[in-house]
C-alpha cells in the first residue's frame, strides 16, 4: 500500500484534506503578487503608455478589457478541464475546483462585456451590437450562469458535479468561436492586437501595460478561486473528521 | 508622462466617463468578490462549529 501511495504522490493533492491547508498557505502569496502586478500595471497604463493616435485616451480601457476577456475564456477552459477530470476519474476535489472557478469566470465575462460596452460607445457610437465577437462572449457569460444555476438546483453535490461537468464540456466549443470570431465573420470588433505568431501591433509600453494587467487579473483569479474552494471544502466536508479537527485547532 | 495637470489626467481627453467607468467597475467588483467569498467562508466555519458543539453535547 505504501508503495502505491508513494508512486501516486502527486495525486495526494487531489484530495480535499491535503489541498485545504496547501491552498491556505498559497493564498497570501497570490494576493501579494496580484497587488504588485496591479500597481505596476496601473502605473504603466496611465503614466507610461502614450496617448493613442486614433483613439485618444479612450483606448486605455484596453488595459482592463483585454485582461478580463482573456481570463473569461481561460477560466472557462480550466473549469471545463477540472470538470472533465472529475467526470472521468471521480476525484472529489475536481468538482469543487470547477465550482470554485465558475463565479470568477462569470465576473470576468461580465467585466469584459461591460468594459467593451464602455469602449464601444465612444468609438463605434453604440453600447451594444449583435456582432459575432460580442454575442459569443455574451453566450460565454450565460454558460457560466447556467453552470452555477444548474449546480445550485441539484441537492446532491456529486450529481451536481456530474451535470455541471457535462454542461461545461459541451460549452467549451464556444471558446474558440469567441477567439476566432473576428477572423471568421465580418466584425465591428477590431482584430487581435496580440498574437503568438507575429510581434504585437501596438507600442511596446502599451503592450507591457496590457501584459502586467493580465498577470494581475490572472493572479487575482487564482487567489479568489482558492479562497472559494476552501469555503466549498468546509461546506461539503462538514461531516468528515478531519475538517472538524481543522476548525477545532483554528479556534483553540 | 503626457499629463500637465491633475485636471487633465482626470478628464482623460474627454473620455472620463468611459475610462474611469471601466476601471472603476473592475476595481469595485474585484473588491466585492473576495469580500463575498470571505463572508461565505465565515458562515461555513460558523456552521461547522455549531455542528461540532452539537456533537459534543450529545455525549
Amino acid at each position: 500500500m505504501n508503495l502505491e501511495t508513494e508512486k501516486l504522490g502527486f495525486y495526494r493533492y487531489s484530495s480535499p484534506q491535503t489541498f485545504y491547508p496547501l491552498a491556505g498557505k498559497m493564498l497570501p502569496w497570490f494576493w501579494v503578487v496580484a497587488t504588485l502586478f496591479g500597481i505596476a500595471g496601473l502605473w504603466v497604463s496611465f503614466f507610461v503608455a502614450p496617448t493613442d493616435a486614433t483613439q485618444g485616451e479612450a483606448y486605455r480601457i484596453i488595459f482592463v478589457h483585454v485582461p478580463a476577456s482573456w481570463m473569461s475564456m481561460f477560466i472557462y477552459i480550466v473549469m471545463a478541464a477540472w470538470a472533465g477530470i472529475g467526470l472521468a476519474l471521480g476525484t472529489r476535489l475536481s468538482g469543487m475546483m470547477a465550482q470554485a472557478l465558475a463565479p470568477t469566470g462569470a465576473l470576468m465575462a461580465a467585466l469584459s462585456l461591460l468594459t467593451g460596452s464602455l469602449w464601444g460607445r465612444p468609438m463605434w457610437g453604440t453600447w451594444w451590437i449583435w456582432d459575432a465577437r460580442l454575442s459569443s462572449e455574451l453566450i460565454l457569460f450565460f454558460l457560466y450562469v447556467g453552470f452555477i444555476a444548474l449546480q445550485a438546483a441539484i441537492d446532491d453535490p456529486r450529481r451536481a458535479d456530474k451535470a455541471g461537468a457535462i454542461l461545461a464540456l459541451v460549452g467549451v466549443v464556444n471558446v474558440p468561436i469567441i477567439y476566432f470570431s473576428v477572423i471568421w465573420w465580418n466584425s465591428l470588433h477590431q482584430g487581435s492586437s496580440v498574437s503568438l505568431t507575429r510581434s504585437p501591433s501596438m507600442a511596446q509600453t502599451m503592450f507591457a501595460g496590457m501584459i502586467l494587467m493580465a498577470l494581475c487579473f490572472w493572479m487575482y483569479s487564482i487567489a479568489v478561486s482558492l479562497m472559494r474552494v476552501r469555503a466549498i471544502i468546509v461546506e461539503r466536508e462538514r461531516n468528515s473528521e478531519w475538517i472538524r479537527a481543522e476548525v477545532k485547532y483554528a479556534v483553540e | 508622462m503626457q499629463w500637465n495637470s491633475a485636471t487633465e489626467f482626470f478628464a482623460m481627453g474627454g473620455y472620463a466617463l468611459y475610462v474611469w467607468g471601466g476601471f472603476g467597475a473592475c476595481a469595485l467588483l474585484m473588491l466585492v468578490e473576495p469580500w463575498l467569498v470571505r463572508r461565505r467562508m465565515r458562515e461555513a466555519m460558523l456552521n461547522l462549529r455549531r455542528l461540532n458543539c452539537a456533537d459534543n453535547t450529545d455525549h
